[in-house]
């Protein structure tokens, strides 16, 4: 499956390919050889690590396996996120960290209100993003489910955009389809469904309102059994991106039998 | 150089049945079993109980402990658990330190409703493990421990999971180490030696494979054994000259711990250990003999051994969701500490392959007990005698320390 999704729909984002549309977190997950083991289920090409939580791997280090070298292992990407940062300064001072540390332009950029609500701080973030896309970094702006903000954040340069369905970890699903549905119809730019999502159909209603693909941790590394968890969102994920693209039939307020009027003539 | 000729110049070079690499918890508690089963024993480390030993809380907690998808541990810390009051027995008597050892309970204490459902699920997978965990409404946890919150969601009883004190039995141990070995005329020299080993000695030099006869110390000094143990915590992998193949896939994962003194007017300020998940995030609080109270613990990967600053306040913060008095405590010490993680929380534990598939002679290993190194050392050191006696337990098999050497397997044949 992945493989014909990577030749016939890929996610291409910078230029480059993916063949899973399924970005996932690494937070939350119980062992590293448990997170392995659901990463490699999810199918995906994409996960991102918080700088602030896991150093990356000093150089000429011994021993040790830790979780780069997993992804390495696994020839999975890594984006390098902010969580865990308050301000556009703590969120540029991080990125530069893992551009350093990582050797990739690419940053998932949070910016966080309080520790209350984890929404993001629009104002922080729209100089952050300014100040990143302006050293050339490649953001990807983690954002409220604001159809305004979004655009906004597309203007100033950003790579992608990713819209929260709920707050950070609640597994609350998509709280407002409608504005998710309104900040793909005037996106230019990839729109990443990110945060909230609970289980497998959160993440098939991301992709069949429009968006290109969709990031979750919790979801899989907190399940009671992460290995299953993340197969259901491989397949939710391919399964709303079909869908979405099968052009779904109208909603109606009366039934219409499948088949009907068998043996009718056609005149 | 070679196991059968030590070099007649180095006269300080030191001789022994059983030298064992590293003075945590676990090392300390495989030299005490196996100088009990009648081994000269050379305990070396350059600081004994100061790595993650120092840091931990001491909870003996098998049942509170249990996490989806590491039920495989659970026989071998439900085992260790019931060591712990005959090991404890072992080192109680008049003379030597204090070891902190209580039958208390374990509370589990939910916050909010989500935390309710995750105690509430968790309890399911411990019962069906036939574990005994008990609800409890929060009046009837608010009666044994006045103290608690009444703005909790949910209390279960865990009446088997116990405490320690780790400093306190590490210094028990070592201090009885020293008089046993006195009481043969050996001196505390040659029992527990203030040094770092720096490389394993192998009976044939140029491999690394052949039969390990001693280790070579940072002073120059060699030990010359017949068994030597690698209970080295994180250092295990960082050791020179270790079997060609061998991967010890260790990382730190760092926990910051707090110690609180509890004001006489709030004594006691909880008689069982309070493990509460709150938000979604774990905090626990062990009280202690002395009137004082641990509370911990973070987790981090971000190798900074320092103690991080938002850990701190996150702990007290969840701490004063279970018991607003906390803020009334002095807080007295913040310490942070690696834990020696491996990619399966579960230890490297046992004998290497040699080449002919049996285990190379002379060495065991013993490190990687991640989170739960007090509560496992009792059955590491079991199953060390064990092994230095010869036998081979089949059902530990799958904690052996080369599952994570691809060279070391044995081959398929095609
Ligand atoms: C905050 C925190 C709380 C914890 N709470 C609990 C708990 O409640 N219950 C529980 O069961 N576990 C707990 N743990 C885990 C527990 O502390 C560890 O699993 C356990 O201490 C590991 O013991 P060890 O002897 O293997 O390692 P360590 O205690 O780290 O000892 C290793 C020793 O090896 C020595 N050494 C290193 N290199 C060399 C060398 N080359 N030569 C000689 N010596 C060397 C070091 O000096 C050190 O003394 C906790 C850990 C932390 C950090």
């Amino acid at each position: 499956m992945t493989q014909t999704m990577l030749e016939t729909d890929p996610l291409v984002i910078d230029g480059i390919p993916l063949g899973s549309r399924l970005i996932m977190g690494t937070g939350g997950a119980p062992s590293l050889d448990g997170l392995g083991a659901a990463l490699l289920a999810s199918g995906t090409e994409l996960t991102t690590v918080a700088m602030r939580r896991y150093s990356a791997p000093a150089a000429g280090s011994t021993g040790g396996t830790n979780l780069f070298d997993l992804l390495l292992e696994n020839n999975i990407r890594v984006l390098p996120n902010t969580a865990g940062c308050f301000t556009a300064r703590e969120a540029l001072m991080t990125a530069e960290l893992g551009r350093e540390a990582l050797e990739t332009d690419w940053v998932k950029l949070e910016v966080i209100a309080d520790e209350h609500t984890l929404l993001p701080d629009a104002v922080e973030l729209v100089e952050a993003t300014e100040a990143l896309v302006a050293r050339g970094f490649k953001v990807f702006a983690y954002t409220n489910d604001d159809p305004v903000l979004a655009l906004r954040l597309e203007q100033l340069g950003a790579a992608a955009v990713m819209p929260l369905g709920a707050p950070i970890g609640t597994g609350l699903g998509i709280l407002n389809p409608h504005n998710i549905e309104l900040i793909v119809s005037r996106a230019s730019v990839p729109v990443i469904l990110d945060a909230g999502i609970g289980t497998a159909s959160d993440a098939a209603l991301a992709m069949e309102l429009g968006c290109d693909a969709v990031l979750l941790a919790s979801a899989v590394t907190r399940a009671q059994d992460p290995v299953a968890m993340a197969q259901a969102f491989r397949h939710a994920v391919i399964g709303g991106r079909l869908a979405a693209q099968a052009g779904r039939i109208p909603r109606r307020t009366h039934a219409l039998a499948s088949s009907a009027m068998e043996g009718r003539p056609d005149l | 150089m070679s196991c059968t000729a030590p070099d007649p110049l180095a006269a300080h070079d030191l001789s022994t049945d059983v030298a064992v690499i590293g003075g945590g918890i676990i090392g300390l508690g495989i030299a005490l079993e196996a100088q009990r089963a009648g081994h000269r024993v050379t305990l070396i480390d350059p600081a004994p109980g100061t790595g993650a030993t120092f840091a931990a809380a001491g909870m003996l907690a098998p049942v509170s402990e249990l996490h989806y998808q590491e039920e495989n541990l659970l026989p071998l810390t439900l085992a260790s658990a019931a060591l712990w009051p005959g090991f404890i027995r072992a080192l109680a008597d008049d003379g030597y330190p204090e070891t902190g050892f209580r039958f208390t309970p374990t509370l589990a204490l939910g916050a909010d409703a989500a935390d309710r459902t995750a105690l509430a699920d968790l309890r399911e997978a411990q019962t069906s493990q036939g574990l005994d965990v008990a609800q409890l409404t929060i009046r009837e946890a608010r009666k044994r421990e006045p103290l608690l919150s009444p703005n909790l969601g949910a209390a279960h009883l865990i009446a088997h999971d116990h405490q320690v004190d780790p400093r306190a039995v590490a210094a028990s141990i070592e201090a009885r180490l020293i008089a046993a070995a006195g009481a043969e005329g050996r001196g505390e020299d040659q029992t527990v030696v203030r040094a770092r080993v720096t490389a394993l000695l192998h009976e044939d030099p140029a491999d690394t494979r052949s039969r390990i006869c001693g280790v070579l110390l940072d002073d120059g000094r060699s030990v010359h054994a017949r068994e030597v143990v690698i209970a080295n915590g994180l250092g295990a992998a960082g050791l020179g000259a270790l079997p060609e193949g061998l991967v010890l896939p260790l990382r730190p994962v760092h926990g910051d711990i707090l110690r609180l003194r509890v004001p006489e007017h709030l004594r006691p300020l909880c008689t069982a250990t309070l493990r509460g998940v709150v938000r979604g995030l774990p905090v626990y609080v062990v009280p202690r003999n002395d009137g004082t109270v641990v509370i911990g613990a973070s987790s981090r990967e971000d190798c900074s051994a320092g103690v991080n600053a938002g850990a701190v306040h996150q702990l007290l913060r969840d701490a004063q969701v279970l018991l607003p008095a906390v803020a009334e405590l002095e807080l007295i010490e913040t310490t942070a500490r690696a834990r020696p993680g491996t990619p399966d929380n579960a230890p490297l534990l046992g004998r290497v392959a040699a080449s002919d598939g049996t285990g190379i002679p002379g060495l065991i290993i013993a490190t990687g007990f991640f989170r739960h190194g007090v509560l496992l050392a009792p059955m590491a050191a079991r199953i060390t005698t064990q092994l230095l006696a010869g036998v081979c337990d089949p059902a530990w098999d799958r904690f052996r320390p080369d599952r994570f050497s691809p060279a070391l397997q044995p081959q398929e044949i095609p």
